[in-house]
């Protein structure tokens, strides 16, 4: 499968001086592996993320005169997601929607103690698929909060909304995610 | 404070992410309300499974790589990738033209060495570079010669040398075990401000002395060589001066063989 080229190419190329590389090796660099944890959690594909993350760094060399706080792992985190996110919309103009549907996906409550070991297995692959299923924006605030473990404030620098969407994404996704797994069933009364 | 005013504010709740008044009212309500303290059981143990069962993607070594050469201006997407290693190389055979001239019967020995050394080369920094990647940097995590030597022996039919450079700012940080043409090879860990060395160590039988050679590779400077019976491939990202002094020390030092 080949992508039509990004159009950072088109851009000057920049290089940073040896105390930018300095100073971005430091701060930036060491968030790599958040960088694409977070692009594989996005795209679902390893090699779309690896693009996006490539294309990502790329971005972060060309603003890094723009970065000016300790935070790297924020800043590289928010151009990486905004990366992802024109992939996707390039992707979707293809067409493929991938929304999570409650009314399909939400299961009686069938989790009982005896067979709580039994289920284990069945569980984790449960909260995988679930939180695939879940739409990017709640699968983003979920991975940042959970896997990076972000505030909420550094979620909504990364992601560029407020902290009270931040807030609201993160409940709803853990009440869908829940609903999914069949244990939340109670929880709307 | 009600049920539903609870049950809407347990997820930032479990993130610790409320106003301490809110906070407090719902830690006084959830103390009389079964219902509430069972939905903030789910939903913490929906916290606890997301951390213990999503996997954690990290970055694979070549996009590592390949970032890093960014980072250093080294690679556009323009340019074919085969660029970068092509001149090196030439110099390298250079080098060990120019060694097999003055070093006279080794060339003979491990013939043909340029291709050999390419090939380790691209072993060693696929080394370092794996060994940057979130802990696999060192198996043994020691600033302590005395600690990191014994480490090897049982692990390794030989006894490398370790010898500790923090007096020159080169601090010694660990060592672990790595691959390198088909055997394990003793891998020393340096630091230099913020850069990794990876200093790759294992007995040649026989090998004269060898001059260091160093190459750049995939953006990582090289300097390899051979003393005192042990081959060294010292690999880092630091810049090729400092790399080559660190080198020669490591070469002079006393604690080697």
């Amino acid at each position: 499968m080949t992508h039509e080229r990004r159009p950072e190419t088109g851009n000057p190329p920049r290089r940073l001086s040896p105390e930018e590389q300095e100073r971005f090796n430091e701060r930036v660099l060491p968030h790599l592996d958040a960088a694409y944890n977070l692009a594989r959690y996005l795209l679902r594909d390893p090699h779309e993320a690896e693009e996006a993350v490539q294309d990502a760094f790329l971005r972060a060399i060309r603003h890094f005169d723009g970065f000016r706080g300790a935070d790297g792992r924020a800043w590289l985190l928010s151009i990486v997601r905004n990366t992802c996110f024109t992939q996707f919309r390039r992707r979707r103009s293809g067409g493929e929607q991938v929304e999570f549907d409650e009314e399909i996906h939400s299961v009686e409550d069938e989790t009982s103690e005896p067979e709580a070991d039994f289920t284990r297995s069945i569980a984790e692959q449960s909260v995988r698929e679930g939180l695939g299923r879940l739409a990017v924006e709640f699968r983003e605030v979920l991975v940042l909060r959970e896997l990076e473990g972000l505030s909420y404030k550094e979620i909504a620098q990364v992601a560029g909304v407020p902290i009270g969407t931040v807030m609201s994404r993160l409940a709803r996704g853990r009440k869908q995610l829940l609903l999914a797994l069949g244990a939340g069933a109670k929880e709307n009364d | 404070m009600e049920c539903r005013d609870v049950l809407d504010r347990l997820s930032p709740f479990v993130d610790d992410e409320l106003d301490p008044v809110a906070s407090r009212e719902i830690s006084q309500h959830l103390k009389s309300c079964p219902s509430c303290t069972a939905a903030l059981a789910r939903q913490r143990e929906l916290g606890e499974s997301l951390r213990r069962d999503l996997e954690y993607h990290r970055a694979p070594d070549l996009l590592r790589a390949r970032v890093m050469r960014e980072v250093r201006g080294a690679e556009r997407r323009e340019v074919a990738p085969s660029r970068f290693p092509a001149l090196p190389w030439r110099w390298l055979s250079a080098a060990a033209a120019v060694a097999a001239v003055v070093g006279g019967t080794w060339m003979v020995a491990t013939l043909p060495r340029d291709r050999g050394d390419e090939a380790t080369a691209r072993e060693a920094v696929s080394g370092h570079i794996r060994s940057l990647m979130a802990n696999h940097l060192t198996d043994v995590a020691s600033t302590d010669q005395h600690t990191v030597k014994p480490w090897f022996s049982g692990k390794l039919d030989f006894s490398p040398p370790v010898t500790d450079f923090a007096g020159a700012d080169y601090p010694l940080t660990g060592g672990r075990l790595d691959y390198l043409q088909g055997h394990p090879v003793a891998a020393l860990v340096y630091m230099h401000r913020k850069h990794v060395i990876n200093v790759f160590l294992w007995p040649t039988a026989g090998a004269r002395e060898q001059q260091a050679a160093a190459v750049t590779q995939r953006g990582f400077h090289v300097i390899h060589g051979t003393h005192a019976g042990m081959a060294y491939w010292v690999v880092s990202d630091l810049n090729a001066e400092e790399l080559a002094s660190f080198a020669r020390m490591l070469a002079a030092s006393p604690g080697r063989p």
